[in-house]
């Protein structure tokens, strides 16, 4: 049964710098990286390529050994120009310098029909040699999925409600095809159901109304209604010892490619988005784009952050660094490194807060856009304020009781408490609003990590 | 502002590890924030933009919540001395000197309280090497406002002292102590030295001049309780109560104004209100505290009079609300987020049963005239319990989930 779910708890972060719906002329990136920091859980990172050696699109780079059926690969041909460790050899970045047109590993192609007799042995083995799988999220921990498990269903949030998050429906235009096959495919490997959530408000895309063989679900209200985590706790919770799985639009996209056109196509559009860019609109690259292009050139001043992802859960990378696996958004904001004298005192319009003791009469412009820098806006404390984080999470969940007890590694709290629902980016909103500026994201990470590997 | 975060920055190695004054970096630190938000940037990962608010926002908020029942304790201080001298009967006159008189009072409390308070928080951040705790500014403010103006300021350092270390610093500061540190200043002071803060003629200041015929200083509570015990209706004795100084001094409308002698801000229905509607506007204090209060005194007044057995327990329960310290400890003590019940639903049975407590011990009690401070100390102690269990009803809503 498809639901509709209206959900009033979050707050949307409405900043200066949004996309323009348009392919914006940005000179296209040289290199590319993977990250194996990217991957979540990967434990023992192994590379199977040494620096000079060519490779395809789709030609295995990296595995790990804790999961070795599935491979990491190449998202672009060319040759390996560097493989950067760092402290105690850990793995940081294999870097690839790209042809100037690009080779594909071929992989089985399979006609729409030969699809639905495709075996689930089968589907399951193409797509983890032709380097899609780790498209695939497992919940809980929000590690790349295992082959071995049947999930008991598969979440695809059609939607990203963070700040300036890139739109769907322009991110994934034209590729209704392999979408379909991509669902086509996803279908094999659950006992359950697929649901496809959209937005509640505004016409559906194309390509999540017309999709065969899913679950549609509509939720509106604010961030973060768009967080799979979010959606999966209102639709078919997860329970002590449950497994889901969920995947980006934009991985199905990709297992469509595969399937249908035999190659691993790691092409996507990426949103270069944020108040100090000069030219925002969508460009066309590969996975892990070095992002120095999109950056040089394009930004109003120098002393500036660049994000990878969002603001919410992003990662700051270098000028030169790359956009991480799972992103699809660049954000430039101006970096907050200055001291403002009584900055804690001043009445101000200028500062978004999600607390009235500060942004008192924001209610009068409701869909007024902020400029905000990197400053913390204050420094660590105690958990003082309450009743501010339920506010902001849209689940039955205690976020305070569910931090102090990951802090106090108390297993059972953690377990009974909801750490199994939650993932970083759904309690990232607390992270933003507390006024105690507490490492959130990084307190909930934590907690998973214990209850995983204990 | 360049001339001083270049001094700022001139000093700041001398504080820093291995200079000459390390040992002092968080009396520096305090000194710095305070001047200047710090050019902390977000880490690497997580959220990379955050909240305009911090912590002393918050707390300053609280502060400017109390102000004005500060300022109406001032000059309410000036305008009971006035009045119990027989130096004037009207509000409004003489307002110059009554403010005067209110202000060399309540100041010097106000002083010493943070004073005393600073010493003991700055000692504790040097010794223990943790940030000076915000939430002195509250603490500061809201000791002077529920002590009487005619205490001696020793007391109210002592007291301050006390509660600082006792209440706060003992459970590692601001965000782990368990009871309302104000609260506790008061209680210190309600045992240890009860002669200067439960008497019957305390609470005005007389200075040098003798009172006027029949005054009595007793405050509205005490009043309500003797008429209980001798039998007369409570309402008639307020109403005929200190007729020396003027018809209607413990009237329905002066409670509820606060022109009365009682604690330095505790006496104004009002201005608590006010307050209140700052710090629910700003969205500082929770709501449904401040209203289940309220209303817990008031269905806790409803239930004395059905089974009221003397005047006392027979009077209307909207009295409850305007005479003593209710409304001022329900708005500013019972919705401290700390010492509070911290789930939502726990926050409902934490207030209402803090305005039940209260009419319980002002009504049956023998030894204490108010009970809104013992209230909350109680059920300080026991939000945690009641926590427990709203979280508790949590987990089995999960678990119930599950068998489904």
């Amino acid at each position: 049964m498809s639901k509709t779910v209206k959900l009033k708890k979050g707050f949307d972060i409405k900043l200066v710098g949004e996309a323009e719906k348009q392919l914006a002329d940005f000179k296209p990136a040289k290199t590319f990286a993977i990250k194996p920091t990217d991957f979540i859980g990967m434990q023992r990172p192994k590379v199977t390529v040494n620096e000079g050696d060519t490779v395809k699109a789709g030609t295995p780079i990296l595995f790990d050994k804790a999961m070795e059926k599935v491979q990491y690969v190449a998202p672009v041909s060319g040759e390996i120009v560097e493989i950067k460790r760092g402290d105690r050899r850990k793995l940081l970045e294999i870097k690839i310098l790209a042809d100037s047109s690009i080779s594909y590993e071929s992989f089985d192609k399979f006609s729409e029909d030969a699809l639905r007799s495709l075996s689930k042995q089968d589907a399951i083995e193409q797509m983890c040699k032709g380097g899609v799988w780790p498209q695939i999220i497992q919940r809980p921990f929000g590690i790349v999925a295992n082959p071995e498990d049947t999930p008991k269903s598969i979440f695809i949030s059609g939607f990203d409600s963070h700040p300036l998050a890139p739109d769907y429906g322009f991110l994934l235009q034209g590729e209704e095809k392999y979408f379909q096959a991509g669902i086509d495919v996803l279908s094999k490997l659950t006992s359950g159901k697929i649901h496809l959530n959209v937005k509640g408000e505004g016409a559906v895309p194309a390509i999540f109304a017309n999709a065969k063989g899913v679950e549609l679900n509509k939720f509106s209200g604010p961030h973060p209604a768009g967080n799979v985590g979010v959606q999966i706790h209102h639709i078919d919770p997860i329970n002590k010892g449950d497994i889901v799985w969920t995947i980006h639009p934009y991985g199905v996209v990709q297992i469509g490619k595969l399937f249908l056109e035999g190659k691993y196509d790691a092409s996507k559009l990426v949103a270069v988005t944020g108040s100090e860019a000069v030219k925002k609109g969508y460009v066309k690259t590969y996975i892990g784009a070095c992002v120095d292009p999109l950056v040089a050139g394009n930004i109003k001043q120098d002393n500036i952050r660049v994000v990878s992802g969002n603001v919410l859960t992003g990662e700051k990378i270098n000028r030169d660094g790359y956009i991480g696996y799972y992103h699809h958004q660049i954000t430039l904001l101006p970096e907050g490194n200055q001291y403002e004298f009584l900055g804690w005192m001043k009445p101000t319009a200028s500062r978004l807060s999600y607390h009235r003791a500060l942004g008192l009469l924001s209610f009068l412009s409701p869909n007024k856009e902020y400029v905000l820098d990197t400053n913390t806006n204050g420094e660590e404390r105690a958990f003082v304020q309450t009743g501010v984080f339920e506010s902001v999470t849209p689940m039955d969940i205690l976020p305070v009781y569910l931090l102090k007890a990951i802090l106090a590694e108390d297993f059972d709290e953690m377990e009974e408490l909801g750490i199994y629902e939650v993932v970083e980016e759904d309690l990232a909103l607390c992270e933003f609003v507390d006024v105690s500026k507490h490492p959130v994201q990084e307190i909930v990470r934590k907690g998973i990590d214990l209850i995983q590997y204990s | 502002m360049k001339f001083l975060r270049d001094l700022l920055d001139k000093q700041k190695p001398l504080f820093q590890k291995g200079g000459k004054l390390e040992n002092l970096y968080y009396l520096y630190e305090a000194g710095e924030t305070f001047l200047f938000k710090p050019n902390h940037t977000a880490g690497i990962k997580g959220t990379q933009v955050k909240d305009a608010i911090d912590l002393k926002r918050m707390m300053i908020t609280v502060v400017i919540a109390m102000i004005p029942c500060l300022l109406f304790g001032i000059y309410n201080t000036g305008h009971q001395h006035f009045l119990a001298t027989g130096q004037t009967a009207g509000l409004w006159e003489d307002f110059g000197p009554k403010l005067l008189v209110g202000l060399k009072l309540v100041l010097p409390i106000v002083i010493v309280a943070y004073a005393a308070g600073g010493l003991v928080e700055a000692a504790f951040a040097v010794i223990r090497k943790h940030p000076i705790n915000e939430g002195f500014l509250v603490t500061g403010m809201l000791i002077p406002l529920v002590v009487p103006a005619t205490l001696p300021l020793w007391q109210v350092a002592l007291a301050t002292i006390f509660a600082v270390v006792i209440a706060k610093e003992v459970f590692g500061g601001t965000g782990m102590n368990i009871l309302n540190v104000a609260m506790t200043a008061r209680a210190f002071l309600y045992f240890a030295y009860p002669a200067q803060i439960s008497g019957d003629q305390v609470w005005t200041y007389l200075g040098d001049k003798a009172p006027v015929d029949g005054f009595s200083g007793a405050t509205a509570l005490a009043v309500a309780y003797t008429a209980g015990v001798e039998g007369q209706p409570v309402t008639q004795a307020l109403a005929e109560h200190n007729a020396a100084l003027g018809e209607g001094l413990f009237s329905f409308m002066n409670l509820f104004i606060g022109w009365i002698p009682g604690s330095i801000g505790e006496t104004s229905t009002l201005m608590a209100l006010i307050g209140a509607v700052i710090l629910i506007a700003t969205g500082v204090a929770s709501w449904k505290i401040i209203v289940s209060g309220f209303a817990g005194a008031y269905v806790m007044g409803l239930v004395m009079n059905l089974f009221a057995v003397n005047e006392y327990m027979a009077m209307a329960p909207e009295y409850h609300w305007v005479i003593g310290g209710l409304a001022f400890g329900v708005v500013f003590m019972a919705t401290d987020p700390v010492s509070a019940a911290q789930t939502e639903v726990g926050k409902w049975i934490y207030g209402f049963l803090i305005g039940v407590l209260t009419v319980i011990i002002r009504v049956t009690n023998p030894a204490y005239p108010e009970g809104i401070m013992l209230a909350v100390l109680f059920m300080n102690v026991f939000a945690p319990l009641i926590d427990y269990y709203v979280v508790k009803a949590n987990k089995k809503r999960r678990l119930q989930r599950a068998t489904v």
